[in-house]
């Protein structure tokens, strides 16, 4: 389904800043995966996102989604088969514009000259109702006037309304408080085992990593360093990721205090 | 009296053309279109000369046109050249000066006494019914509530929701598969057809065009527009196009108010800047009322424990 093949990508090349945030990183992801990602701030987890969402073009290396090659198309063009949700709930939706515009214009029907009809509200009521937050019967207010929560279970209706090929979620809960974090992640669970959406989640939270999915990747400067699924990844337990993920850290810290001495 | 009053309402309502182009662009597309000033007076000299050469209908889609390339310019530099959009507009500007001169055959300005207009046409259509004292008024109410119901129609399509969605969250735009720089062009393109018709018909009923007639439009026009949001604050787009309008038509009331109370002519784009200024600096500072009351006082209680 999504292949990377040694994608690469260095952040202000040839300058003292010089990063390199990927480093020919491989990585097939098959139809249906739920693949986990966990790894330490700076470890490229977000630009791993961005090199497939097309926020960027990589350095090098091959990107293929469904036998089509992406690598050169821009983010709005990859846009149609990749959903993506963010860390903060704000990005997802256009604070000054209503409910049912935010979702006309996701669901994207019709030509440019379309407009809105009954059909349309029917299906986003209904699409709407389920999140039990009584948004359907909002749909003329500014999505600006929802909370934080609202706005990410919107954001992910959004995301979702036309059943993307991949659903990439960036933290999506961290920004939320607990309750409301729980209640978006039984919702995206549920949307995508209903659409058996094929899906990439960054976390921070080690049991959901485990829990949620099929497959947990560790990442690690650039680099995807550890890589469970099957009966291996039946296995692991919290502290077991805990380990690998202080050794990671622990080597970057050697790295570092080596540089320093010389 | 009644007299100042009519040319006011002319006035206001020929402008608020130019306000709906920055109702579209400036509140909507949430770019600062610095090539306005430009732009009207292309419309202007684009439709005087087309009126020139006989041809007053024609004159109306040719300024528009001239406005469409003019949008299309400045949007092709901000989405395509990475040229920051204000600086955009300004470059723009800058060159729409040469180009108006060309347009004129050199000069920097044109006369059209003698020359048939959309206005004279009017007249002629309206002779010996009621209406044949307010065709001014009447051409310029038309082209207004034609703009009103285009603007209306068009920010519920799909490509008008895009162009608001630009303005509001562009990032939202893209993953809606949607390109924001498709969206920035079709926006300017359509704001600046406005603003070259609203300087097209000014240009006409005044029948004469010189190379300073949109000078300080962008600020006027933000003004008024300023002005109308007081009017219509929230709501739907009919509403606040409408509020746009009512903003465009009180600035010249009061403006032709401060002229019989003898302000000198040359104060108005002092007035317009000084309008902009508090209509946007107001809502700021009103923000801003209780952390610095709370600073005051917080000095103040200092201030007192000190004497103690």
């Amino acid at each position: 389904m999504l292949k990377l093949e040694r994608i690469s990508k260095t952040f202000n090349p040839g300058t003292v800043n010089e990063k390199r945030a990927l480093h020919e990183l491989s990585l097939h992801v098959r139809d249906g995966d739920f693949v986990s990602i966990i790894g330490a701030n700076g470890a490229g987890k977000s630009t791993l996102f961005n090199a497939i969402a097309g926020s960027f073009y990589t350095d090098s290396g091959r990107i293929t989604l469904g036998g089509t090659d992406m690598t050169l198309q821009p983010e709005y063009v990859r846009a149609k088969v990749i959903g993506r949700l963010f860390q903060d709930p704000m990005r997802g939706t256009a604070p000054g514009m209503t409910i049912e515009e935010n979702l006309a214009l996701a669901a994207g029907r019709g030509g440019w000259l379309s407009r809105i009809t009954r059909a349309d509200v029917k299906l986003f009521r209904e699409k709407l109702a389920p999140l039990g937050m009584g948004l359907e019967d909002r749909m003329q207010q500014p999505v600006g006037l929802l909370s934080g929560g609202q706005r990410q279970a919107l954001a992910l209706m959004m995301a979702t309304i036309n059943a993307p090929r991949l659903l990439l979620l960036d933290e999506h809960t961290a920004a939320l408080d607990p309750a409301t974090a729980e209640k978006v992640l039984a919702l995206t669970r549920q949307i995508v085992e209903e659409n058996r959406l094929t899906c990439l989640m960054v976390t921070h939270n080690m049991q959901s990593a485990l829990e949620l999915g099929n497959r947990t990747l560790m990442m690690d400067r650039g680099r995807v360093i550890f890589d469970a699924e099957g009966e291996e990844r039946a296995r692991l337990t919290v502290p077991d990721l805990l380990v690998l993920f202080r050794e990671a850290a622990g080597r970057s810290l050697d790295n570092d205090r080596m540089m320093l001495s010389e | 009296m009644l007299s100042i009053l009519q040319t006011a309402l002319e006035l206001g309502l020929i402008s608020s053309l130019t306000v709906l182009a920055l109702f579209l662009s400036y509140t909507m597309l949430g770019v600062c279109d610095l090539s306005t000033d430009g732009c009207f007076t292309l419309g202007a000299v684009v439709g005087a000369v087309v009126a020139i050469a006989g041809h007053p209908w024609l004159s109306l889609p040719a300024a528009m046109c001239a406005g469409v390339l003019s949008g299309f310019i400045t949007a092709l530099l901000q989405t395509k050249l990475g040229i920051d959009s204000l600086l955009a507009g300004i470059i723009v500007n800058t060159g729409l000066y040469s180009i108006n001169i060309a347009v004129m055959g050199g000069a920097s300005l044109l006369n059209m006494n003698r020359t048939a207009t959309v206005f004279t046409k009017l007249k002629a259509l309206l002779a010996g019914t009621a209406l044949s004292g307010q065709y001014k008024l009447g051409a310029a109410l038309a082209a207004v509530i034609l703009a009103v119901a285009f603007l209306t129609v068009f920010l519920r399509t799909r490509l008008g929701l895009a162009i608001h969605a630009t303005g509001d969250n562009p990032d939202m735009v893209r993953s809606s598969s949607i390109n924001p720089a498709f969206t920035t062009i079709v926006g300017l393109c359509i704001s600046n057809s406005l603003t070259a018709l609203s300087g097209c018909l000014l240009a006409q009923s005044q029948k004469s065009v010189n190379i300073d007639i949109g000078s300080g439009m962008v600020t006027i026009a933000l003004a008024s527009l300023l002005i109308g949001r007081a009017f219509a604050p929230k709501g739907g787009v009919p509403r606040r196009a409408v509020g746009a309008v009512l903003g465009a038509v009180v600035f010249r009331l009061v403006y032709a108010a401060a002229l019989r109370f003898n302000m000198p002519a040359f104060m108005l784009k002092l007035v317009s800047s000084v309008i902009v200024i508090i209509a946007i600096a107001g809502p700021y500072l009103k923000n801003r009322y209780p952390e610095l009351h709370r600073r005051l006082s917080h000095a103040r209680a200092k201030g007192g424990e000190g004497r103690a």
